[in-house]
């Protein structure tokens, strides 16, 4: 813990090793959850009973309730895990991808098409310090 | 005896499974993305392989965060499409060969890799989607498929290296087995791309053709691409490309290169895809 990694300097990037795991575990059983429909019924049916199966951290609990898709990644959620969350909201993986580069589903959705983020000037953090 | 002829590596985007499951695999979007799979489907007619084995990654399908083998074996006869989310893909069952597959289980740990055993195991489109890009829309899959599932969705996913002397041990286990099988390898996963974050969307495309060329023709070298150099040129989960390697190892050192087709995007992801036919 709190070691200074390769990838750290990578900007806009979580990666999802063992330490985030360790942290989001419970965080990511709530989302895997949600892949069958009995859960998801459960779910809607009382959001706040159905999380609180699940023991994760009041701050991990509030990014789940509110959506909030990158502060989950920070804590220990990983992609394919909060994306059965968003799932479950009707947005799907690309729509998802817009909201947490802050584009929204339209204009990323048009850099894909125009072949995506490039790698020039998104390789170190240092190259976003300007941002 | 049992041999193998020809490796294919592609792309196992959810989003071409849907395209093909809802009947939008025409269209403007999708359409460039199968036409050029129609050389892949042709080739697969004539290359009629009696069994595929198939890399792949489950993606918290099979495996949800309390199990995470690196390497797991399908030993079953069957394996059945998997609810992602949104119900099972409207996809045939995926039959197996599981007296193959036991054989491979025990060479695979008598030569070192001590892989884990699935004799019961659902399958996502990371399996499911390769199989309709190269055979469309059957009634049944034209012939059993052995799933090796690798772990690259909690880092590290194995080294390059590892999978690259994986996919020999591999190919010595087929190549014992006594029963006369033509054989296909599927590297599935790829290319370049980046779903989580900021930096979502990123494609590297020059990375991408260098990755390609130096897994046909210098496999050596491009197994030992480092992990940084994954994540940081190909996006964090173009790190699933290792699984290429797994089927690289299965092949010759010397392949030839049948069909390439590249395209950008799929979704959110580069689309890549190689036939490889084994040359002496």
């Amino acid at each position: 813990m709190g070691q200074q990694k390769l990838y750290d300097d990578i900007p806009g990037t979580i990666v999802f090793d063992s330490d985030q795991a360790a942290k989001g575990y419970q965080l990511n059983q709530f989302c895997i959850s949600l892949r069958l429909a009995p859960n998801r019924e459960a779910f809607k049916e009382n959001p706040e009973s159905y999380i609180d199966q699940f023991p994760m951290t009041p701050e991990q609990r509030e990014a789940a309730l509110n959506q909030q898709w990158n502060r989950l990644l920070e804590l220990g959620g990983n992609i394919y895990y909060t994306s059965k969350l968003a799932a479950y909201h009707g947005i799907n993986f690309q729509e998802l991808a817009g909201l947490m580069t802050g584009k929204g589903s339209t204009a990323y959705r048009e850099m894909m098409v125009a072949g995506g983020r490039p790698i020039d000037g998104n390789r170190y953090k240092s190259e976003w310090e300007d941002k | 005896m049992a041999h193998i002829s020809s490796g294919v590596a592609c792309s196992h985007v959810p989003a071409l499974g849907v395209a093909s499951d809802t009947g939008i695999s025409g269209d403007d979007y999708y359409g460039p993305i199968f036409k050029g799979f129609e050389f892949s489907k042709q080739w697969m007619e004539q290359e009629k392989p009696d069994l595929i084995f198939l890399v792949y990654n489950d993606h918290c399908t099979a495996f949800d965060a309390r199990i995470i083998p690196t390497f797991a074996l399908g030993c079953a006869s069957e394996y059945a499409p998997a609810d992602e989310g949104w119900g099972p893909r409207p996809v045939p069952v995926v039959k197996g060969h599981p007296e193959l597959s036991a054989h491979i289980a025990q060479s695979l740990v008598l030569d070192s890799f001590d892989i884990t055993i699935m004799n019961e195991m659902e399958v996502d489109h990371g399996l499911t989607v390769p199989l309709t890009m190269m055979f469309g829309q059957p009634d049944q899959w034209p012939c059993p498929v052995v799933p090796l599932a690798v772990n690259v969705v909690q880092y590290p996913a194995p080294l390059g290296s590892r999978c690259y002397a994986l996919g020999k041990a591999i190919r010595k286990a087929i190549e014992s087995y006594p029963e006369d099988l033509k054989v296909c390898v599927f590297g599935t996963g790829g290319m370049s791309h980046q779903l989580q974050h900021e930096r979502a969307g990123l494609i590297n495309s020059a990375w991408d053709e260098r990755f390609m060329n130096l897994l046909v023709n210098d496999p050596d070298q491009g197994s030992m691409i480092e992990h940084i150099e994954y994540l940081r040129e190909a996006g964090s989960e173009g790190i699933e490309l290792v699984m290429w390697y797994v089927m690289r190892g299965a092949l010759n050192r010397n392949v030839e290169e049948i069909h390439r087709f590249y395209h950008v995007p799929a979704s959110n992801t580069a689309v890549g895809h190689m036939i490889l036919e084994n040359r002496p």
